[in-house]
């Protein structure tokens, strides 16, 4: 059974907008054609459907990187979250699937959230 | 009136009749009318020959179908002396014997026999009750096919060093086997199916020999390291009357508890002495807590060393929301104390992901730094499955149960600690300290990303739960893996019985039942026993949900329903990946969906308060009031939640 550290994979990512330059950004994606290839490319399973990630995947909605560096990322991982080649996943859909994360709305601040206020 | 009359006449001319008949017949009637003739005159009459050889003449065969003392009331008193609460079986006819002398005979109480409807149920529900309980539950079982359902529960609970009990019914001699049944429920060596993962077992062949192997079963099973244990009862000697000239003479052996094995003195001294000394110590806590004592000597070893612990969620090893709860860095760490980590390798080293080809490992440890580890694994181990793990390099190796040893390890330490060190302790603490808030910020705050996303966050299940758990005396009695361990990151677990860990051997199939065994444990306690259940696992034996139904066993179960196994579903997809292909056709395989099962109609089906399924999580809060209610009134109930998949 794969147990990750979640701040391992948010070093790693972290790590990774920093060895990846921000390049400048391709053409603007699709959020919903991103959002299908989201559920349909199965990264939801380690990242949650809003991104919001989990013990086996980082959070990437919204995300840190831009979408140069999300698809450097994703060609070559760190940690382990597989490797999505073109041959699976083309620049253009992952420039989608960016549009997407993009997409998702900040959350609101702890303070705001009374489940998780009165837990401080 | 007339009538009467009538008939008193006739009768009197009849008997005279008669009387003149019978006068006449007597000079030639058969011996036995002669004799009873004359013992209604009060003659005793002389019984004749035939008679006389019928009463003394021993016959060819006797038919006797009932017996005051069967030989299953002596194992009934035997189980009782054990201090069962309870016995949990799915029936079999090659118990049938004790299953009816416990339920007779010993009044169903004490043990108590819960219904199941599959063994993997018994005996899971036996591994959750004795982590909370701490001591065995009884099991019955058919030692052929019974078994055969229970096997990986006792494996699971072999993995995870708990003690379960388990009696199997089989037919040793074949010349009492009566179908073809009986012949297909017998086997030569009942135990020897699950003789790689269980402590001792034996087939006694008489009633003392039954006595006796009984007691010693439960004295090894309760030895650290605890394992489960076997001992089959032979049908014959449970239907059979007891031999008369045993009446007298069987009796049920005193039962003596071994005292658990702490570590060697000289050694424990020497662990003392380096974590004194140590700058960065750090305690990795496996199953080190075995009952509440162990949870508190922890916590004082930990507080006088001001050492952070590194809870790897076997048991409740330390409180949550501690200071030193989770803080230090195995890669910073000049001393490490491991305490009954199974997985000591893996904890201590690196291996290449899944995502890559090729295996290469690296020590995680810093040069020069000592790991010692108090491991009962070391005194008792089995070769065929490997539970064991990967060999593990250390420094200092005490052979010995860790919570048995902590005392004389607390008190070598404190005779070490110089007001310098007592200082530096201090120094140390304070960065802990520190650093635990800010691990507690930075989960707070990323609780709050997707908390109002559909299906719901795992984060928010447990935000949701720990509402309304918080004034209440409550009990996880699940396992959280899976739940990206948000209960623990966000409640405040601070008792033993708050949290019992997970499967020991990842048998799935273990939740469900393990929770109604731990639940029923804490029945009595007054406690609300909780239970994160995954959709996969429930699926194994869903069984267990009526037993819980029938036995009145109040427990909140709250589904994790993901509709997939989803660690497979991500195993796959690394498949696909490492392929180029089909990285959409991971679900194929693993998904539970279309349909999409009904949980709480399942529930439902069961006997079992239940509602759902709920995919807004602004429903959520109101549902588990509402659960909670049925709980406190000693019952189960179920809700079904569409979750995120971790």
């Amino acid at each position: 059974m794969r147990i990750i550290s979640f701040l391992v994979i948010a070093a790693a990512f972290l790590l990774a907008s920093v060895a990846f330059p921000q390049a400048p950004a391709p053409a603007a994606g699709d959020a919903a054609k991103g959002k299908d290839l989201f559920l349909k490319d199965g990264c939801y399973e380690c990242h949650g459907y809003a991104g919001q990630g989990s013990k086996d995947g980082a959070r990437i909605g919204p995300p840190v990187l831009n979408a140069q560096g999300l698809i450097r990322y994703v060609r070559r991982p760190a940690g382990a979250m597989p490797a999505f080649t073109e041959k699976v996943v083309t620049d253009a859909q992952l420039t989608d699937i960016y549009a997407y994360l993009k997409s998702i709305p900040a959350p609101k601040a702890v303070k705001d959230i009374p489940l998780l206020d009165q837990l401080k | 009136m007339a009538r009467s009359q009538n008939i008193s006449k006739t009768g009197r001319r009849g008997f005279l009749k008669g009387a003149a008949v019978g006068a006449a017949a007597l000079v030639a009637k058969p011996p036995l009318v002669a004799q009873t003739q004359q013992a209604q005159r009060g003659v005793v009459p002389q019984p004749s020959a035939v008679q006389a050889a019928r009463e003394t003449t021993p016959p060819p065969h006797v038919d006797v179908y009932t017996t005051d003392r069967p030989g299953s009331d002596f194992m009934a008193d035997v189980v009782k002396s054990l201090g069962f609460e309870y016995v949990a079986a799915n029936p079999g006819s090659s118990f049938r014997g004790l299953h009816e002398s416990l339920i007779n005979y010993g009044g169903n109480k004490d043990p108590e026999l819960l219904t199941c409807l599959h063994e993997e149920s018994s005996v899971a529900m036996a591994h959750g009750y004795a982590k909370i309980e701490g001591k065995p539950m009884l099991i019955m079982a058919h030692g052929t096919v019974g078994l055969q359902h229970a096997s990986m529960a006792i494996y699971n609970a072999y993995a995870d060093r708990v003690p379960v009990y388990v009696l199997l019914g089989n037919i040793q001699d074949e010349t009492w086997r009566r179908s073809d049944v009986e012949w297909a429920h017998s086997v030569q060596d009942a135990a020897s199916m699950v003789r790689d993962y269980t402590k001792w077992d034996d087939a006694p062949v008489s009633l003392a020999h039954f006595a006796e192997s009984a007691v010693r079963a439960y004295k090894i099973a309760m030895t650290p390291p605890m394992e489960p244990v076997v001992i089959v009862a032979d049908a014959v000697l449970q239907e059979e009357p007891v031999p008369e000239a045993d009446r007298g003479k069987l009796r049920v052996p005193k039962l003596s508890l071994s005292t658990p094995p702490a570590g060697d003195s000289a050694a424990i001294a020497e662990a003392a002495r380096m974590l004194v000394a140590a700058e960065n110590p750090l305690i990795l806590a496996g199953r080190a807590a075995r009952t509440p004592a162990g949870l508190k000597s922890l916590v004082e070893l930990a507080e006088m060393l001001q050492a952070p612990v590194q809870d790897r969620r076997f048991r409740m090893n330390f409180p949550t929301r501690h200071a030193l709860y989770g803080g230090g860095n195995i890669a910073d760490a000049d001393v490490i104390l491991a305490l009954e980590v199974p997985d000591l390798w893996n904890a201590t080293n690196s291996m290449t992901p899944v995502n890559k080809f090729g295996m290469e490992s690296r020590r995680l440890t810093k040069p020069g730094s000592k790991l010692i580890h108090i491991f009962a694994g070391d005194l008792y181990a089995k070769s065929n499955y490997q539970d064991f793990g990967r060999y593990a390099e250390v420094d200092l190796s005490i052979a010995a149960d860790a919570e048995a040893s902590l005392p004389e390890l607390i008190e070598a330490s404190k005779k070490l600690i110089t007001a310098d060190r007592k200082r530096a302790f201090a120094d140390r603490g304070a960065k802990l300290a520190e650093a635990a808030r800010k691990v507690r910020e930075r989960d707070l705050e990323q609780a709050s990303y997707g908390f109002d996303a559909s299906p719901i966050s795992t984060a928010r299940v447990s935000a949701e739960l720990w509402n309304q758990l918080k004034g209440e005396d409550w009990s996880l009695v699940s396992d959280v893996t899976f739940f990206s361990y948000w209960p623990l990151r966000l409640w405040d677990f601070n008792k033993y019985y708050h949290y019992i860990g997970g499967h020991g051997a990842y048998g799935i199939g273990y939740q469900a039942p393990a929770s109604v065994g731990a639940a029923l444990a804490n029945r009595k306690h007054g406690r609300i026993s909780v239970n994160i259940q995954c959709d996969g696992d429930i699926n194994y034996a869903p069984g267990v949900l009526w037993t819980a139904a029938h036995h009145k066993i109040p427990l909140l179960t709250v589904m994790h329903n993901n509709r997939a196994y989803h660690q497979e579903l991500m195993y796959v997809q690394d498949m696909a990946n490492r392929a180029q292909r089909g990285i959409d056709r991971a679900k194929i395989g693993t998904a539970i969906s279309d349909p999409n099962i009904d949980y709480a109609t399942m529930a439902k089906a069961y006997g079992m308060y239940s509602a759902g399924p709920i995919s807004d999580p602004k429903d959520l809060g109101p549902a588990i009031k509402a659960a909670l209610q049925v709980v406190k009134r000693g019952e189960p109930a179920l809700i079904d939640v569409i979750t995120q998949p971790r």
